[in-house]
């Protein structure tokens, strides 16, 4: 009996650790290996300014990130600004004020169970869904607004959860101290849960988007260009107000490409020269991925700090 | 001209005395009742129940709790003391699946606190409640005790300066936080964040105060504090409280109210209750032989 149990307390005290920590090695493994290669592979363009500077072009020699990485910039703030402004008030919505109960109860309760499905639809169909809505049905063109849209649908579904689990950490007690000195259901939410959540939300919303950062199959669906030699113009002016409006609008409807599509075009070439580019921009990709990623940490670890329930 | 408007008051006191001393004289069979010319009533229960989804929580309660006293709620865990405690501010109408039948009227007004058209932001501010875990906002000392300030649409913010060390003072925790108003709530004290609390409640000049265990998570010091507090506190105020801690009632509370699987067991002044419960079950619980 006893030797039974001393086999047993073997087998999990010592092997486990050690298929445990192999498995960890293994993990770390692969990621270190991909991001030193790429980086070996690009370090000669990495290192070069124009790299970053040029526009794509037929010579892999010249051919830079310049609309790649403005391009991936702009239409990752199209796509946080949509999501915020649609996902928080859903998460508010679907967590402060539906009801449990009755007919209207039922209809979010199936809205709720479908929200979690979304986060696991393949992110074609989104595109497809937006070359049908935002492309043909709105006309909003193959532009850097519909591509933050598109986006932006795409990560919703991680927004709203995560602004639910971010307001349901928040105690009742700090809702019912609120209530008992005679706020209003709206008070409550806009001094108290809003600003409690904010950084769980804002959590949320970094690892949506690092994730959406990398997308290629929507944006290419909704007729993302893979060569593009300009920039969309800058809204801003030399004189007052500093901002022109037309000119705003004229850059969201322009066309754009992002830094995943320009390594999809550089990888499917056969000149070999390019896929040194390729794993440039690859590289600079992941870092943006990274910073973002350190940047959701950062701010969790300071909300916690401040809110200690 | 003065002398004419002190004599209306006067008669007016003379009949607002008297309307109410009748009011007392009606329930006088009622059991659980206070004796006759005794005090100003500030809350009746007139048969209230109260459902948890189907569950009933409460069963046909009747009470009626005096004006600027302290009243005590004592019963073992699951009698319905919180759940009562919950009725008098709607605190239940927060989740859903909650009924209450019967009536609570709260005077000089006169309303039916369980009626669903009474304006609830109203009520709330009527009736305070200060809660069994501290529960201060995680912001500033000085913003804890404004918010109800604010929410209630006080803008002029000499008033609600003054209000806030007003009540900060009643709290009997100015000296300690006047240096730092500016800080975090969290970093108060466990009592020192309870009696924050209880500043908070009072610095929109409540009727009613209901404490609900309001020491049960903290120290002896800091317990001692909150209650020379309530006691402190009953001349402006009437005050209900539930407590678990019978010594508590005792030292409190000038009304004890005994309650047991939902029912109202009995209710008289506590001295009453302590030393010649009427109620077989009253006596075995206060003499400690079960709860």
């Amino acid at each position: 009996m006893s030797k039974d149990r001393k086999k047993n307390s073997l087998k999990s005290d010592i092997i486990y650790p050690i298929v445990g920590f192999i498995a960890l090695l293994l993990v770390i493994s692969f990621m270190i290996t991909l991001v030193l290669d790429i980086f070996i592979d690009g370090f000669e363009k990495l290192k070069d300014p124009s790299f970053y500077i040029s526009y794509p072009s037929r010579f892999p020699e010249k051919a830079g990130i310049l609309s790649g990485w403005v391009g991936t910039l702009l239409v990752m703030l199209g796509a946080i600004f949509w999501s915020l402004l649609i996902g928080i008030p859903a998460g508010i919505y679907l967590e402060e004020y539906a009801k449990k109960r009755g007919f209207l109860g039922k209809i979010e309760t199936i809205i709720e169970v479908n929200i979690n499905n979304l986060a696991a639809v393949p992110s074609i169909i989104y595109g497809l869904l937006a070359l049908g809505i935002f492309v043909y049905r709105f006309k909003f063109g193959e532009s850097i607004l519909t591509a933050g849209l598109t986006l932006s649908i795409l990560m919703l579904p991680v927004i709203v959860v995560n602004t639910r689990e971010a307001i349901r950490r928040i105690p009742r007690d700090i809702r019912e101290g609120a209530y008992a000195v005679g706020a209003t259901k709206w008070d409550t939410v806009r001094d108290h849960i809003l600003p409690y959540s904010l950084g769980g939300i804002l959590t949320g919303l970094i690892i949506a988007a690092s994730r959406a950062i990398g997308e290629t199959a929507p944006l290419i669906t909704i007729g993302a260009l893979t060569f593009i030699a300009f920039l969309p113009p800058s809204p801003f002016t030399t004189e007052f107000p500093f901002l022109s409006y037309e000119r705003a609008l004229e850059a969201l409807m322009s066309p754009f490409t992002v830094l995943p599509i320009q390594i999809f075009n550089w990888v499917s070439r056969p000149q070999a020269a390019f896929q040194i580019n390729a794993a440039a921009a690859g590289f600079i990709l992941l870092v943006l991925t990274v910073l973002m990623n350190a940047l959701a940490y950062y701010l969790r670890q300071k909300v916690r700090r401040k809110y200690i329930w | 001209m003065v002398a004419v408007s002190s004599l209306i008051g006067t008669i007016k006191d003379i009949f607002i005395k008297r309307e109410s001393s009748n009011r007392i004289d009606k329930s006088f069979t009622n059991p659980i009742s206070i004796r006759k010319n005794e005090e100003d009533i500030k809350i009746e229960v007139k048969d209230l129940s109260f459902y948890y989804g189907k569950f009933r929580a409460l069963k046909n309660i009747n009470v009626k709790i005096p004006a600027k006293k302290i009243t005590a709620l004592i019963g073992p865990s699951g009698c319905g003391k919180t759940t009562l405690l919950r009725c008098f501010n709607r605190m239940h109408d927060l989740y859903p699946g909650f009924k209450y039948e019967g009536a609570i009227i709260l005077y000089p007004d006169g309303i039916n606190i369980v009626d669903m058209k009474v304006d609830l932001l109203d009520l709330r501010r009527k009736i305070g409640m200060v809660f069994q875990k501290p529960n201060p906002f995680p912001k500033s000392v000085y913003e804890n005790v404004a918010y109800g300030l604010r929410v209630n649409g006080v803008k002029n913010k000499k008033i609600i300066q003054e209000k806030v060390e007003w009540a900060l003072r009643s709290a009997g925790l100015w000296e300690e936080v006047k240096d730092r108003l500016n800080t975090n709530a969290y970093n108060l004290s466990g009592g020192q964040q309870q009696r924050l609390c209880i500043a908070r409640a009072i610095a929109i000049e409540p009727e009613i105060l209901l404490f609900d265990e309001p020491t049960s998570a903290l120290d002896p010091i800091s317990t001692g504090k909150i209650e020379e507090l309530i006691i402190e506190l009953k001349e402006k105020l009437t005050i209900i409280i539930v407590t678990h801690n019978l010594q508590q009632a005792a030292r409190v509370s000038d009304y004890t109210g005994f309650m047991y699987l939902g029912e109202l067991v009995e209710f008289n002044r506590t001295d009453k209750i302590f030393t010649n419960p009427q109620n077989k079950l009253t006596e075995d619980y206060v003499t400690g032989r079960f709860g």
